[in-house]
């Protein structure tokens, strides 16, 4: 039986299921609950500092896109850190942690961007025993017009100045969560690493409208007529926070210091796939805001029992495991050849891969042959590009088969070369280096 | 004295009065607008949909759903009217098992088709309830056309000539227009007089008048029409009820379905429509489906089907016999009548014969069978009677015993055309056939007027 405990920077939890820092970790009653359902940890709604709480908008805090029977795809909000009394949360998370001393307890904290502001509130959570501190500079919307979230998390000066003050003034560990909204992520991840810090988490959500009330024009959520972009999470935002864990997992500056993955996580698929880009644990929050706490106990069963078929007995048999494939594109073998295929049992006939690839791709799928309907592919156009395997209503259709070394590419009419060669050495590339002799 | 279900004879008021409405209610109730998207989401949107091409009228089905799903109902109705105005009552009773839902990609991968016909109801209900009226009458041609019939296939012409600023009179022998959506069909299949509704909606767009109880060779003869009009389009349905061919048929107690159906759909008051205790249907299709499971749902006590070939041969279709069984009707097959047995001229009983393939001919096995019945409907089909027609003008050619038309409905005779159940042609005695009929027609009839 696979045994995925998790030891993430010194914190252990009993599984590598975080519930990230957001709306479902604001008090004790929620993260007792999170507990009860079998989370691994939590990391505690962000902390900001002593004084009269932060206020938020009294009208509505989110807006969604959806996919077919309105199953939520994207969500973003409007909130703000936590606004109940910082001495409040203080001691319900020493009360949580416990009364909970096998599950992480992690306190999100951001306060303003000066010294003394982080090395007033460092003992006080230090005094719960929560077991590290997630340094909030992600966050999009409110509190970055303050100078605070993702106004810290993009200048990466201030990201390493600020883990310094943290790395002094407190010894829990110390994870610094990223924001999306920057151009090259592993930037700001550096500036972490360099500031000391134990690892990085990531995405924050990404600034976003989510769509737009057409009776009175203004965006959603929409707070008395007007609308200001909130934070984007959700399933949809998932393929952006992958590319990103890859990017600083690969990052020569940066590999090996620990990735918390979190965007979009629903599913125990979509945490091995973070899992195997590099991440050490991931945090979820839209699928529990969604579905209820409960939706853990299918992530955990799902992990074990893909792991235990695969034969991996513990999550460092498959943290990682698929960063050195990550590429970039220079390096990709361009004489691998792969043919769509249809099988012809499981196809419904709806032709969705023949007009995706008739109107907007390469003209290789057939719509009638003989005068009856059926689709196929014509070998002899197909370039694999894979349009018609994400068309597809019907899981394993269409599958992208590789043609073997030697087998000649109808298309080109070439036998496909058993060797691997690249952009990089390609004639029609006007830079391309002299293959080694 | 037996009461209610078991009372002898052919009797009214057999069922509690409240549970008249509760029989006769929708058989298939609107989807509402949550039920309206879950469905609508489950289109794949396929490329050259093959719903579309099972649709005898050619709804871009594929294109109203996604209208529905994208929360424009309206834009939805209009795509399905510009293929058949009376997409409403199609929506109703068509045979959708047969055509657009039976080749669903989604019933090929799990059984379960979009149930496109309730989501068509859906658009056209929602148009329809706000009186939203998509055409508008081109000015007019000065040139007249007469319709003879007020059935779905003369509004569906009548109406696409109209678009076109063509004067058009509809001839109707019947007090009320509608045709079958009027006085066929069961009755849960089209409630809240939603026949007379769609005549409304229909003529709404000008241009057509209406003249009931106008027969053809009674009150108006071919021969006028053709004279005083610039064109004729004949779409009267049949008229005609086939015999039972068996000894005592004019027995007190045998009777047409299709003339029981239509005083059904007519009945103000249903308690007052009586029926009997045991009812026979004798016939295989749509109508001796709609009048056993009606005579069922006026409380009958014991309603049976009785069919001459096997259950692979009825017209009805698996989902009509489907919902017989769920009402309680018995569907008996290889059962042909032989004699009805009567008492003091009525009917209490009929003999039945047994029947085998000996290859591809149908004979009596020469087994007999006693049903016990005091009501029998002959729904074994329905003749085109060309006696009115041929009396009343040139005569018009026929094929099979309707009238002969081209691809296009026209007659052998110059400036009459004819669609719908009148003619022999290759489309099915269905409401959306006749539609299309009437629509393509129509279109012929203005392509000629315009070359004029």
């Amino acid at each position: 039986m696979a045994d995925i405990r998790n030891d993430f920077v010194g914190i252990k939890s009993p599984n590598p299921f975080w519930l990230a820092s957001a709306p479902p970790t604001d008090k004790a009653y929620n993260v007792i609950r999170a507990f009860k359902a079998g989370w691994g940890g939590v990391v505690w709604k962000t902390l900001g500092e002593e004084g009269p709480p932060v206020v938020n908008v009294n009208g509505p805090r989110y807006g969604a896109i959806w996919g077919a029977d309105r199953r939520l795809l994207g969500l973003n909000n409007i909130e703000l850190i936590t606004d109940r009394a910082l001495q409040i949360n203080l001691q319900e998370m020493k009360q949580v942690k416990m009364d909970w001393p096998d599950r992480a307890l992690v306190a999100s904290i951001m306060v303003p961007c000066e010294e003394h502001a982080w090395k007033a509130i460092l003992p006080l959570v230090e005094e719960t025993g929560a077991d590290g501190i997630e340094l909030n500079f992600g966050c999009p919307h409110g509190m970055s017009e303050r100078g605070m979230g993702s106004a810290v998390g993009q200048v990466p000066e201030y990201i390493e100045m600020v883990v310094r003050w943290c790395k002094q003034y407190t010894r829990m560990p110390v994870i610094t969560k990223l924001t999306p909204n920057i151009t090259d992520i592993r930037k700001p991840a550096r500036a972490a690493h360099a500031g000391g810090t134990d690892a990085v988490s990531l995405i924050n959500t990404i600034n976003s409208i989510t769509s737009v009330n057409l009776d009175n024009f203004a965006p959603e959520p929409t707070i008395d007529g007007k609308g200001s972009h909130g934070g984007y999470c959700g399933p949809a935002v998932k393929p952006i926070a992958l590319n990103m864990v890859a990017e600083i997992a690969r990052d020569p500056e940066t590999r090996g210091l620990p990735i918390s993955g979190i965007g979009g996580i629903t599913t125990w698929r979509d945490a091995a796939e973070f899992l195997a880009l590099g991440a050490g644990n991931v945090q979820v929050c839209t699928a529990a805001m969604t579905y209820g706490f409960k939706i853990v106990q299918e992530m955990i069963e799902g992990l074990k029992n893909w792991m235990d078929e695969k034969g991996h007995r513990s999550l460092d048999d498959v943290i990682g495991r698929a960063t050195p494939n990550v590429s970039d594109w220079q390096f990709l073998n361009l004489n691998y050849v792969a043919k769509a295929r249809i099988d012809q049992d499981l196809c419904i006939k709806c032709g969705r891969c023949h007009i995706a690839c008739e109107d907007t791709s390469h003209q290789a799928i057939t719509s009638i042959v003989n005068g009856v309907r059926h689709f196929e592919v014509m070998e002899d156009e197909c370039v694999g590009c894979n349009l018609c395997v994400n068309v597809c209503p019907v899981e394993g259709c269409i599958t992208m088969e590789p043609l073997a070394a030697g087998v000649i590419d109808q298309r080109t009419n070439k036998p496909v070369s058993p060797v691997y060669a690249n952009w990089t050495t390609h004639p029609n590339n006007p830079m391309a280096r002299q293959a080694a002799e | 004295m037996a009461e209610g279900q078991f009372k002898q004879g052919i009797a009214a008021a057999r069922l509690a009065p409240a549970q008249y409405a509760e029989n006769f209610s929708d058989l298939h109730p609107p989807l509402d607008h949550h039920e309206a998207l879950v469905e609508a989401d489950r289109c794949y949107f396929c490329y050259d949909a093959p719903c579309m091409n099972a649709c005898p009228t050619s709804i871009d089905i594929p294109l109203f759903i996604r209208q529905i799903a994208t929360g424009n109902p309206i834009g939805s109705a209009k795509t399905i009217f510009d293929q058949n105005i009376l997409g409403g009552m199609c929506a109703r009773v068509c045979p959708t098992e047969t055509l657009c839902e039976e080749v669903c990609v989604r019933e090929t991968a799990e059984g379960k088709p979009v149930q496109i016909g309730r989501l068509q109801r859906y658009a056209t209900d929602t148009a329809m309830r706000q009186g939203k009226q998509f055409y508008e009458r081109a000015a007019p041609t000065g040139k007249r056309i007469a319709v003879v019939g007020a059935g779905p296939a003369g509004l569906a012409a009548a109406h696409r000539l109209a678009r076109y600023g063509h004067a058009v009179t509809i001839f109707e022998a019947r007090p009320k227009a509608g045709g079958l959506s009027e006085y066929g069909i069961a009755a849960y299949k089209s409630v809240d007089d939603f026949a007379r509704a769609e005549v409304d909606y229909v003529t709404a767009i000008g241009g057509i008048s209406i003249e009931n109880g106008k027969a053809l060779g009674r009150d108006i003869q071919l021969s006028e029409l053709t004279a005083q009009y610039d064109a004729v389009f004949l779409g009267m349905g049949m008229a005609g009820v086939n015999a039972l061919r068996a000894d005592g048929e004019d027995a007190d107690g045998v009777r047409d379905a299709v003339e029981f159906i239509a005083e059904l759909r007519q009945a103000s008051d249903l308690s007052e429509l009586p029926v009997g205790r045991r009812v026979v249907v004798i016939g295989g299709g749509m109508t001796a489906v709609d009048a056993a499971v009606q005579s069922k749902l006026l409380g009958a006590e014991e309603v049976t089907i009785c069919y001459r070939r096997g259950q692979e041969h009825m017209n009805a279709s698996e989902y009509e016999q489907d919902l017989a069984a769920a009402n309680g009707v018995a569907i008996r097959h290889w059962l042909q009548p032989k004699r009805v047995i009567a008492k003091g001229g009525k009917v209490v009983g009929i003999e039945l014969e047994y029947t085998a393939l000996a290859g591809d001919r149908l004979a009596g096995t020469g087994e007999l069978l006693m049903l016990p019945a005091d009501q029998v409907f002959k729904a074994i089909g329905q003749t085109f009677v060309p006696a009115a027609l041929n009396g009343s003008g040139a005569v018009i050619a026929l094929e099979g015993g309707r009238i002969k038309v081209d691809a296009e409905g026209r007659t052998s005779l110059a400036k009459v055309w004819a669609g719908g159940d009148c003619v022999a042609d290759a489309r099915e005695d269905l409401t959306v056939s006749a539609v299309a009929a009437g629509r393509d027609a129509a279109e012929s009839i203005h392509r000629a007027l315009s070359a004029d």
